[in-house]
């Protein structure tokens, strides 16, 4: 691998930028590995990075059926947080968030973290309560969070309507300065790259087809170029869970859900911190390019179809107008959807399964992009060792049987409303 | 934007619907006997298909009725439409 550094972008511009290497391999399979990793978006790409840095298991392909981060790690709208309540989800968002802190140097890849700040916004007294009561316990967890007046708010985005009259009216909001944003694509080509480095085979244009299994044991998945012999195997397929982990015989309690974001066209820097609110169901923050990059809510029916339906992004438009009047003057400029895995109490699975050596990585719902690198460590550790790390135990599919999930909103087990 | 064919109502916007999710899933019959892994397969596991989907609809900007749905979650195409007990109508022409 060609270490990036200044020296190697000075030789390689005298040569007009044409000697640039590739940035990994595109192998044939092998027709057998000891662990084979189904999806290359972040969280799979992840995962076999750290088998290989953290357990020393090198002989790895991960297979993808497009192109890498071609799913929602490519699509979605980078929000990088751990403002977490419960306990099982603070530990582990932390830990991911510790491990993006230092992830740029670790892959040798720019991935363009920019910890400019998450502020959820607070319109009534009952938010105040519930930001308050959020802050308090990510600050007994050890996570930054500070709660901002009205007045704080208005200095820090001025562009935000924070007077009497506004339609949302604005009292306060809790604000992780540790958060922010991060480059989608280039999460998934660093780590393509930096495992590829340590030998792992990625696969792509290569869809799994079917799951081989002899009794409780899967041997092998069967693909577009032929079937693989694995000794394990570890599904991180987001909105496909359902299906791919069908094909092993499971049922799992994810629902497919699609979610829409939009961009505008770019402007000059007006916003410098992501902005959110639980109650207009809304987000925003502004891209490097310049283009205002929003989202709402999912589009509330079951869907593998990624686009979505006019309601949601009319809703998104209008919280935007609401809430920054003077956006409403920008042009759109395009907007995509991705297929959300919807787990049943909002928080994600990174477990065994009922199957001996078969693993899944889902329940990823709308937030699995600032899970990457925690998810990935955490799969890794949970394939190499046949057993959880204490942090993702309690993310563990058996937690539906025994009741014991982690439901951040009391929402109960309706995955669409998480 | 989905056209729902209310079957009291007649063919409405979506937006005065509210979803209500898979309508196959059965609550165990005995509610007091039932093991943790009825219960866990009745609260918890979807078959979450892609293809056809029977799920619930509530008109509720409209007669506040429950109505069957069976749409494809690929190409959101309404295949039938129906109440809840009662058959499902085919959606024609499309
Ligand atoms: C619009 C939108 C906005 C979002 N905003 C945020 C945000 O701000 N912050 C945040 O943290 N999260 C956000 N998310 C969620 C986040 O994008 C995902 O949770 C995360 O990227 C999931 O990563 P992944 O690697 O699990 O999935 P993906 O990147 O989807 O990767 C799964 C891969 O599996 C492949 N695959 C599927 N089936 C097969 C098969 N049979 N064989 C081989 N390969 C297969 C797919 O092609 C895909 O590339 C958003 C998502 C969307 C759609
Ligand atoms: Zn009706």
């Amino acid at each position: 691998m060609v270490k990036y550094s200044i020296f190697s972008l000075l030789r390689n511009a005298v040569s007009n930028h044409e000697n640039w290497p590739e940035a990994w391999r595109s192998p044939t399979p092998k027709p057998a590995y000891d662990v084979v990793i189904i999806g290359g978006g972040g969280h799979g790409l992840a995962t076999a990075y750290y088998l290989a840095k953290e357990h020393g298991i090198t002989n790895v392909a991960v297979i993808e059926k497009g192109y890498l981060g071609g799913g929602n790690t490519g699509r979605n709208t980078t929000i990088v947080r751990s403002n977490y309540i419960l306990e099982a989800n603070a530990h582990f968002y932390e830990f991911s968030l510790k491990l993006w802190e230092g992830l740029s140097a670790d892959l040798n890849f720019n991935v363009m973290l920019s910890q400019r700040g998450v502020l959820n916004l607070a319109h009534t007294d009952a938010d105040i309560d519930a930001h308050s009561r959020r802050g308090n316990a990510m600050r007994l967890n050890g996570i930054d969070a500070e709660f901002l007046n009205r007045e704080q708010v208005k200095a820090f985005v001025p562009l935000l309507d924070c007077s009497e009259n506004a339609r949302y009216p604005i009292m306060g909001g809790l604000l992780q300065r540790r958060g922010g944003t991060a480059r989608h694509d280039a999460v998934a080509w660093g780590y393509a790259r930096a495992a590829d480095a340590r030998g792992v085979d990625i696969i792509q244009n290569c869809a799994v087809t079917g799951i081989r299994r002899e009794g409780r044991r899967v041997v092998g998945v069967e693909t577009e170029r032929g079937f693989i012999a694995a000794k394990k195997v570890g599904i991180a397929v987001a909105g496909n869970s359902g299906v791919v982990a069908g094909m092993a015989g499971l049922r799992l309690p994810i629902e497919t859900h699609v979610l829409q974001a939009l961009v505008s066209e770019p402007v000059k820097p007006v916003l410098d911190c992501v902005v959110t609110s639980g109650a207009v169901h809304f987000y925003i923050s502004q891209s490097d390019k310049g283009e205002l990059v929003m989202g709402g809510d999912l589009d509330f029916c079951n869907s593998y179809a990624q686009r979505g339906n006019f309601p949601a992004i009319e809703h998104v438009i209008r919280s935007a107008v609401a809430l920054f009047p003077s956006f409403s003057r920008l042009r759109m400029l395009r907007l995509w959807a991705g297929i959300m895995d919807m787990s049943m109490d909002g928080s994600p699975i990174i477990s065994k399964t009922p199957l001996d050596n078969f693993y899944v990585n889902c329940g990823w719902c709308y937030g699995g992009f600032k899970a990457t690198p925690g998810s990935g460590w955490m799969f890794a550790y949970t394939i190499a060792k046949d057993e959880p790390h204490p942090i993702n135990a309690p993310l563990s599919l058996d937690r539906y049987i025994s009741g014991r999930v982690y439901d951040e909103k009391g929402q109960g087990p309706t995955p669409w409303a998480h | 934007m989905l056209l729902i064919r209310c079957p009291h109502c007649g063919p409405r916007n979506q937006d005065e619907f509210a979803y209500g999710g898979d309508a196959t899933v059965k609550r165990p019959a005995d509610p007091a006997s039932a093991s943790d892994s009825e219960w866990h397969a009745y609260i918890y596991v979807r078959d979450n298909p892609r293809g056809p989907h029977e799920e619930l609809w509530h008109h509720a900007a409209g007669c506040r009725r429950w109505i069957r749905v069976r749409r494809d979650t690929l190409s959101h195409r309404i295949l039938a439409t129906g109440p809840v007990h009662g058959p499902l109508a085919e959606e024609e022409g499309r």
